[in-house]
């Protein structure tokens, strides 16, 4: 792409120009096969520091590698999804550049021929869909870790060779709320394949991004600078405005932008630049003479995409139409896989999506938030939610103490049945027993009673709530309610 | 040999691997008889040619039976052994034991060999002649003042010298052939993809093969049944059955069809009289026995040496760049007022590990890929080597093997070329093809010169065809009397 570094050679001044982002991520995905991309060590977070290596990802000097077939599968599922076209050949380069973290000082990756390219992905931009071209995604090892003390550093190498994907956009981002929304998009997309767990605290996601700025409405690209160690998805969006900001007030002043690469520094909300001993410039690509190229059996290929699960957007799609949902709302579910297959499962059982939606949405959210986990980590089976909801439907349960069944459910992991017997929870309709608690208060509280009288109907929620009480929660609020209403206006009419 | 006595003792070192198994048998012998024989005639003859860069103190046989029991072995210096020392005879591997065993070490156990010592080499097999070796060069056992040859001279030179019946080299351009024929001795490169790389120090990945060292054709096909055979730890090793090779040892060559590359021969640069007379003598053998000899063209091998300096440096440049000090081998303890930068660790470590040729190659290596030369220079080299290639490949659909001298001359003197990279590197000319193609090639003796050096006669096969290979060479050497000779030391 022809890239004129706006402001200087142009001569332009662009104070009064209105300036747009143009944006391209490239994020790098650990896959989460069993063993390592080249060698039959374990794929293991947090294990003991060099517990998990062997000659071949340690790079001893006779040692070498082989192909581990999974990895390729894993890929080849991201590339199918992303509707990318896979290459005819699966060949490996060697990238040169020394780095301590590097064992053979060269990683294994892909160069001028990857795996698969030109593929694309939607994403929801300002309520319309937004297509985001894939450049290409292929396949490399990992680095190691270095873990740097005051007099010296370590290296784990247990990351050495752990294979990671790499998938490059286009520059088609133009905003960093966009990037963000792309990387949301994306992880979700991931998350079903169940290839990576996606967790960028852990490292297994991790994203760079490229950005300039150019006239909005012309097709010439600025000079872009390079953004990484984000550590998050905001992140990335908050280094991205930052960039922003920078670059246009350095094209507002008449400078240019130089090419450089800049660090994302998560407390001080800045980027830094890189030290430019630390851009290894040429990395003397050539192919991999230790892999022979191969070709993906056109069988495989058809098998490998025939296993791919319902994806996000059709499912957004599908389950919008089959339970009367909005965009907002289907989104909302597909966004966790677990998350929409335990409302499906609800549904299965019980034909009221709404009820199930808003008790998502509402109590169990609650809950996931409150514990930091994921709805399969809950344990709680649809029939139970179900149930639940069918209680609180029959009066048998109020909202409130339906709510804390809820949780004692999920702390126990029992059903609503046990947990109603245990804490002796069910909700009081009988009038005979209700008659006699509002008698009670009726004849402890003179005063809101007056006041009901004459005509300040609030009084009357506040002698429910009274009524409640007496009964520890567990009396009908609706029954309550008509009970002292009938009860006042009888009591008024006999005085 | 015929008798049932016991052999006497001293004299065990002369027997080919073939014949001490038939001692073995015949209970004439025994493996401590054997390795106190050998051990005597290491302490005789070593300090003389330096063949060895360690001798194995207690050498174990771990495997009573199979078809190596009790036969010693020598192995290069580039394929690791657990836990013997493994430096490719470069400074920078200095204190480097493997963790694990190449596989053909696991093949030579499992089938009772006793390994019994590593043997000297070029650094990282870079050269022609053994001379640079962190420890010293090895000498000819012809002639101490000549060179072995290389970069397997260690490997040829040990076995030229009887200090052990058999062993194992590495083959990237001609470092198992060209020693073998300055040395007197069979050596045979196989295929690209016969022999598992795994376990050995990788010079050019794509070139590199590990083959074996004998003293005649028997002993060499059975070494090469023993080493051969799909690894799954080698990716680029090839799945095709390994055939029992003595079956190939078959007297007999009527009507088989001989190419002579006549490029070879044309012109009178490089080649040596009495290496052409030698050459021209055992075609006149072949067609003696019944063999249909021809001229072939192999047009674009005169390419091949520029070809092959500019794929095997790069790669190099790259296997290589894994000596760094990080991990293991050398890591300079000059501590300057930097050191805390890694990459003044990297350069001084890189400057004192590495020797000159090794230095050498891979800055050559490191040009040819840097960006703006790889298409000038690699991709051309790549482009080449496809198409000597295909031409050796071809030529060998119109014919069965391919014969040519192994070296243009016989063992040059030592010191003579080691300042002239570029004579060095043309000792290889004849050899480098069949890396380039894949293809085998065997080099066995076919003659002296006036001075008493062998003279090496190069068979080339199609792939997989050792076979065929092994059977035109023990035809030859059933009706010459080269292999019978010995060196008098």
């Amino acid at each position: 792409m022809n890239r004129i570094p706006l402001g200087i050679k142009r001569g332009r001044i662009f104070n009064k120009m209105e300036l747009e982002p143009v944006i391209g991520l490239e994020v790098h995905l650990q896959l989460a096969t069993e063993t390592k991309l080249f060698c039959s060590c374990q794929v293991k977070f947090a294990a003991e520091a060099n517990s998990k290596v062997c000659p071949v990802c340690l790079g001893l000097p006779g040692s070498l590698p082989v192909i581990n077939r999974k990895a390729i599968e894993y890929a080849v599922k991201v590339a199918l999804a992303l509707d990318c076209t896979i290459g005819d050949q699966v060949k490996f380069d060697r990238k040169n550049y020394y780095y301590p973290d590097l064992p053979k000082n060269y990683q294994i990756s892909q160069y001028d021929m990857p795996l698969s390219y030109e593929g694309h992905i939607l994403i929801n931009s300002e309520n319309k869909d937004k297509r985001i071209r894939i450049r290409r995604v292929h396949i490399e090892e990992d680095a190691g870790k270095l873990i740097h003390e005051k007099e010296y550093s370590l290296i784990d190498y247990n990351r050495t060779g752990i294979p990671l994907l790499e998938i490059v956009t286009e520059p088609d981002i133009s905003s960093p709320d966009e990037a963000y929304k792309y990387l949301v998009t994306l992880k979700t997309l991931l998350k079903y394949l169940a290839v990576s767990d996606c967790d960028m605290e852990k490292g297994s996601l991790r994203c760079d991004a490229n950005i300039s700025l150019r006239v909005k409405g012309e097709e010439v690209l600025g000079t872009k600078t390079e953004l990484k160690n984000m550590n998050s998805f905001k992140a990335v969006k908050a280094a991205l405005e930052v960039e922003v900001k920078r670059q246009g007030r350095l094209l507002d002043e008449g400078k240019s932008v130089i090419q450089e690469t800049l660090l994302w520094d998560e407390e001080k909300r800045t980027t830094i630049p890189m030290r430019s001993k630390e851009e290894a410039s040429d990395y003397r690509y050539f192919p991999e003479p230790d892999l022979v190229p191969f070709a993906i059996e056109k069988k495989s290929l058809k098998e490998i995409r025939s296993s791919l699960p319902e994806l996000p957007r059709e499912k957004t799609k599908r389950i919008r139409q089959a339970y009367k949902l909005s965009e907002e709302e289907a989104q909302f579910l597909v966004t966790e896989q677990d998350m929409v297959e335990f409302f499906e499962d609800c549904n299965k059982l019980f034909k009221d999506s709404k009820s199930i939606l808003n008790w998502i949405r509402g109590p169990l959210l609650y809950e996931i938030n409150q514990r930091n986990k994921t709805i399969s980590e809950l344990f709680i089976k649809p029939e139970d939610f179900i149930k639940l909801i069918k209680l609180l439907k029959t009066d048998a349960l109020s909202n409130l103490t339906a709510k804390s069944v809820l949780t004692l459910m999920i702390d126990r992991k029992k059903g609503p049945d046990e947990v109603i017997n245990e804490e002796d929870l069910v909700q009081v309709s009988d009038e005979a027993s209700l008659i006699k608690l509002a008698q009670e208060v009726i004849l402890e509280n003179k005063e809101s009673v007056e006041n009901f009288l004459s005509g300040k109907v609030k009084a009357l929620m506040f002698l429910v709530g009274q009524v409640m009480r007496k009964s520890k929660g567990k009396a009908n609020p609706k029954k309550v309610k008509e009970l002292l209403e009938r009860k006042l206006k009888e009591d008024k009419k006999d005085a | 040999m015929d008798s049932k006595d016991p052999l006497e003792k001293e004299k065990l070192y002369e027997l080919t691997a073939s014949g001490l198994l038939s001692a073995y048998e015949r209970g004439q012998t025994n493996s401590s008889n054997v390795l106190s024989c050998f051990s005597k005639r290491i302490k005789q003859v070593d300090p003389k040619v330096k063949a060895f860069v360690k001798v194995i103190d207690k050498p174990q046989q771990e495997n009573e039976t199979g078809r190596l029991s009790g036969i010693p072995v020598a192995v290069k210096d580039n394929i690791c052994i657990k836990g013997i020392e493994t430096t490719c005879c470069s400074k920078i591997l200095k204190g480097f034991f493997p963790p694990y065993n190449a596989t053909v070490i696991e093949k030579l156990k499992k089938e009772g060999a006793i390994i019994i010592a590593k043997t000297n080499m070029d650094e990282f097999a870079f050269g022609s002649s053994t001379e640079n070796s962190c420890f010293g060069l090895t000498r000819n056992p012809w002639d101490l003042e000549c060179v072995s040859g290389g970069s397997s001279g260690g490997s040829a030179a040990a076995v030229a010298s009887g200090q052990v019946p058999l062993a194992l080299g590495s083959d990237t351009g001609g470092s198992i052939r060209q020693p073998a024929s300055f040395c007197g001795v069979v050596g045979m490169k196989p295929t690209y993809g016969r022999v598992s790389r795994y376990g050995l120090v990788a010079f050019g990945s794509s070139l590199d093969q590990i083959g074996p060292f004998a003293r005649d054709v028997s002993d060499l096909a059975l070494l090469l049944s023993v080493i051969s055979g799909y690894d799954d730890k080698d990716s680029t090793s090839v799945d095709v059955e390994v055939p029992d090779y003595s079956k190939f040892l078959v007297n007999d060559i009527r009507g088989l069809k001989i190419g002579i590359p006549k490029e070879y021969f044309a012109g009178s640069d490089g080649i040596a009289p009495e290496v052409k007379k030698a050459i021209e003598q055992a075609k006149e053998t072949f067609e003696g026995l019944g063999a249909k000899v021809f001229d072939i063209s192999l047009a674009h091998t005169k390419y091949a040496v520029s070809v092959y300096y500019i794929v095997a440096t790069a790669e190099a440049s790259s296997n290589l760049a894994r000596f760094d000090g990080v991990q293991y081998g050398h890591r300079s303890n000059n501590s300057s007022a930097v050191k805390s930068q890694i990459i003044d660790m990297y350069k001084r470590t890189r400057s004192e590990g590495f020797g000159n040729e090794a230095k050498r190659r891979i800055m050559l290596g490191t040009f040819v890929l840097s960006s703006g030369y790889y298409d000038a220079y690699y991709l051309r080299a790549q482009k080449v080597r496809t198409i000597i290639r295909d031409e050796i490949h071809n030529a060998l659909k119109t014919c069965d093997c391919i014969i040519a001298p192994t070296s243009p001359t016989t063992a040059f003197k030592i010191g003579e070329r080691i300042d002239d990279p570029l004579k060095m590197y043309l000792s290889d000319i004849y050899t480098i093809s069949a890396n380039l193609a894949g293809v085998p090639a065997i080099s066995l003796p076919c003659g002296f010169d006036s001075g008493n050096l062998p003279i090496g006669l190069q068979i080339m096969g199609a792939p997989f065809e050792e076979g065929k290979i092994l059977r035109t060479a023990y035809t030859y050497e059933q009706n010459t009397p080269w292999h019978k000779k010995r060196p008098n030391i």
